[in-house]
Parts: structure tokens; sequence; C-alpha cells
């Protein structure tokens, strides 16, 4: 895409998260004690405090829940949120569209973006 | 314990400049201070309570206070809640009074983004990587116009709601604006002018968002005794609430805000009800804004706001809820992009009687005042603030 992203700056905390990143597989946490995901990743569940947090690979599919096209950005893009299997809605852009075609609850899959001086970052097209 | 009846919003003032590159902020905050207790009776030497959010420079609101040398303070407080702080501080002002920790508290909110020509809503800027959701959200641009845009979609999505709905939240602050000669955009627009403005962010136009604005405010919040002793009339506190929302920790819906519970809180404590309000401040830094808090705030069921903003509803005179009838942030003004203390402001000069005769709502003895903070479509803050004359 050719919007230059800001590189994301990874923390100790998601050392994990960001490698599987640079490795092409987006990790989704979920909690093992609770049972239940969330997003975005923490070291502490936001649903019960447990530090039992593993990651598991999303499927890599998806459904937009909303999305937002700015036409008259130095390069327009769209920003959405999409809701993933593992039960979690993640922010997001939807890339390699005509966004004038996009609809919420359209079936979106995974693709990742290169971002200079920093780790590709998750994105998601129409399926 | 509540604040009910123990503090009164004895001053207020909004600073006339729409446009100040020749002042700087600290100035704007203290010229704003001098307005309100000018508006009150009272001076600097009877403030001991200071309240400022991170508009103020400095830290918290150490800088600002040796500014303007006030040296009599035991109370003060600088939460951050980005526009709707300023509702919130007036609740902890009352709390402080109530408490018997300070008489008289001084707010105050200025800027000038105008002036530094911030692409405020649509710019994207990089954020503080010790901020926990940066690493994970910067890169995708989330500005304030799409964060919004998301929420506009989602409620058209579920409820049928239509650009030309949302237009006419824009159309009834218009109509107000044209008597607000201090207001940046004064010209009564019409639904067409809404839809035929450019596309920001989808599906919000350019009229669908706020204006950019150099200025600020000031309130003065007081005890019974001293708001008694001043010869303003009597505006006093009856309930507050405040409440965050976010993106609870995955699930996240866009359909509501935290007005949902801010409002409840403020309901409760005030005892009344949407249908006792006179007039009503509505958080208006887009127009979705306004029809999402509407519905969270209960004035309409949830999913109506659609059909309960249109035809007029909210201009003074002709609908059943008049709203921001100095022309809020959509038209007059949105100083620091933080509309929180001009929603209070108007609604005090709407219970005083002193609004634009145009646009006073006759007998207006019951007002709300509600501010969201933030970014609705990530995460914000909720402040309601529900005020009587007496």
């Amino acid at each position: 895409m050719a919007r230059k992203m800001f590189p994301s700056v990874p923390s100790a905390e998601n050392a994990a998260f960001w490698a599987a990143c640079d490795a092409g597989t987006l990790m989704v946490p979920k909690c093992k004690s609770c049972g239940k995901s969330h997003w975005y990743p923490r070291a502490l569940c936001p649903h019960c405090f447990s530090d039992q947090v593993e990651l598991v690979a999303s499927a890599g599919t998806g459904v937009i829940y909303s999305f937002s096209h700015m036409p008259r950005a130095p390069e327009p893009y769209t920003v959405a949120y999409v809701t993933v299997p593992e039960g979690v809605t993640i922010l997001t852009n939807i890339v390699d569209c005509d966004p004038a075609t996009l609809k919420i609850g359209q079936a979106v899959k995974l693709t990742w973006a290169k971002v200079e001086g920093g780790p590709q970052v998750w994105c998601y097209t129409p399926a | 314990m509540s604040i009910k009846g123990k503090a009164y919003i004895a001053g207020a003032y909004e600073h006339p400049t729409r446009k100040a590159p020749d002042k700087s902020v600290a100035q704007l905050h203290a010229e704003c201070a001098a307005g309100a207790l000018a508006d009150a009776g009272l001076t600097k030497d009877d403030v001991d309570g200071y309240v400022c959010a991170g508009d103020a420079p400095g830290m918290g609101p150490i800088n600002m206070i040796d500014y303007m040398n006030l040296n009599k303070l035991r109370f003060m407080d600088s939460t951050d809640v980005g526009g709707s702080s300023y509702l919130l501080h007036v609740a902890h002002a009352a709390q402080a009074i109530a408490a018997g920790r300070a008489n008289v508290v001084l707010i105050t909110l200025a800027g000038r983004p105008r002036s530094e020509g911030q692409a405020t809503g649509t710019a994207p800027r990089a954020g503080n990587p010790m901020v926990p959701d940066t690493q994970f959200e910067q890169q995708y641009a989330t500005v304030t116009a799409n964060g919004y845009g998301m929420c506009a979609a989602r409620h058209m999505y579920e409820y049928g709601t239509t650009s030309e709905q949302l237009a006419w939240i824009k159309v009834a602050a218009s109509h107000h604006a044209q008597y607000n000669p201090h207001a940046m955009l004064r010209d009564v627009v019409t639904v067409e002018d809404v839809i035929n403005s450019p596309m920001v962010a989808t599906p919000l136009h350019r009229l669908d968002c706020c204006v950019i604005s150099d200025g600020g405010g000031a309130l003065i919040v007081t005890s019974p005794e001293i708001a008694k002793s001043l010869k303003r009339p009597l505006v006093k506190v009856i309930g507050a609430g405040e409440s965050p929302k976010g993106q609870m920790g995955g699930l996240v819906d866009l359909t509501y805000s935290g007005a949902v519970r801010s409002g409840a809180q403020a309901w409760a404590e005030a005892g009344v009800k949407p249908a006792d309000i006179k007039y009503a401040s509505i958080y208006d830094s887009f127009t979705i804004t306004v029809l999402m808090q509407l519905e969270d705030l209960g004035f309409c069921a949830k999913g109506q706001g659609g059909k309960f903003v249109a035809d007029g509803n909210l201009i003074s005179g002709v609908g059943k809820l008049p709203f921001n009838t100095d022309g809020g942030g959509l038209c007059n003004n949105h100083p620091a992009n933080r509309g929180g203390i001009t929603k209070v402001i108007e609604a005090v000069r709407q219970l005083r009687g002193e609004a634009h005769p145009k646009v006073q709502v006759p007998n207006c003895d019951i007002a709300l005042a509600h501010g969201t903070g933030g970014m609705l479509g990530t995460r914000h803050g909720s402040a309601t603030l529900i005020m009587e004359r007496e």
C-alpha cells in the first residue's frame, strides 16, 4: 500500500506477539484461566486479571464490523474494525480493494503490510 | 454523598476570539479566568480551588496556578478526559465544595489549534509508544474523523440511520449560530448543503464535523452561601455522572457511548428525567456524537436518534429539545479541540435567561450539559451535568 505507516514500537510485554507477526502469524491472546480471548494483547487478561495468557494463531479470516474510508487523505485509506473467529474485534486497515464496494458484514482475509522501521502489521482484504 | 444543591455555577465566560495568533495559550487561560471572575463578581483572591485539563500548559495545574499567581488554593485537580473534562470538573469542584475543601473553584480551558495550523481531526500523528494501545493502532491512522466515522457507519447499519438525518443536527446548530456574533460559521445551512459537502471520513462529510477554533472559556463553581451573596442569577448543580468507555478487551460495541452510564448517574442524583429538560448542551464534535448521546441519555430510544433529530426537532422555538443554542462546536466554537466548557457556558446562559433572545428557551429552569472526550470509536470519557435555575 502506498500510505506510509507509523512503525509500531513493540513493547517487551508483547515480544512474542510481534515476533509471530514478523513470521507471518497473527496471534490472538487467550486466557487459560477464564477461557476468553482479548484484544489488544496484554500480559494480564483484561477480563479476569489472570497472567495465564497464551497466544493462539488466528484462522486468518474475519468479518467487517465497521469501517471508514478517507478519500481526501494524501493517500486514501480505509480504517476498520474486523471481528475474527477467535471472538475479538481488531482495529486494522482494509487494503487492496475498491472502498466504494466495502460493506459491513463482508468477509475478509488476513494480509500483511510491510512497515519501514518496524514489524509487519496485519491488514485485511476482501475474501 | 450527593452533590445535589451543594454547589452553584456563579461565573461563566467564553472568550470572544476564534483566532488568536498574537496570544499565548497561558494568556488565553488567564483572560478566561479574569472574564469568569468578573462575571461572577469575584476576584482572584477569592479563588481557593483550581481545575484544568491537558490543554493547560505545564505539569497538571501547577504551571498555570503559578502563572496566574493563585496563592490561596487548597483544592486542585487536572483530570484529563479530553473534551468532556470540564463537565466532570464541575462535578469534582462540587464534590470538593460539599466536602468543605473549597468555596470558590476556578475551571479554565484554552488553546490555539487554528493558529497553530493543526489538521486536528484528519492528520495522523505518531503516538506515545508507552501508551499501551499505540503499538497496535497508530499504524492504521485512526484519526478523530474516521474513529467517529466508524461509529456512524455502524449506526446506519444497525438502525437505518441516514446521512440526511445526521445533517439535521448541523442544520439546527447553524440556525442558532446565525444569532451569535462570535460564531465561526454563521451561515444557515440546509440538509443538502451538508450532504453535498466533501466527504471527509465515510459516512461523515465536512459539514458533519466541528470547527477548529482558538479560544477558551472558564467557569466559577461556588458554595451556596457565596453564590447567594452575589448578584448573578442562581444556577444550581443538581446531578452529575462520569463514565469511561473503551474497547472492552476486544468486545467492541460502537453502538453506544459512555453516556449510558454517566447519564444514568446524573438522572438518579438530580431526580429528574429527560422530559424535564428544557435545554440541552450536547457535545457536537461530529453530528454522530450528538445523535448517539441523545439516545444514550434517554431522550429517545436506542436507534431512534435519526428520527428524533430530523425536521428541526433540535431548533429552539421549533423543536421539542432545543440544543446548542450558541451554535455549538459545529458552528460556533471548539476551542483547543475541546468543546466541554462551552457546553456548560451556554447552559448557564439559558438558565440565567441570558441566551440570545432569538434562541432563549422560555422559562428555562432545568438544563443538561453532556460531553464526550477522546475517541468515540476507541476509548473515551463521558460526563453529564444537570443544572437548575433557583
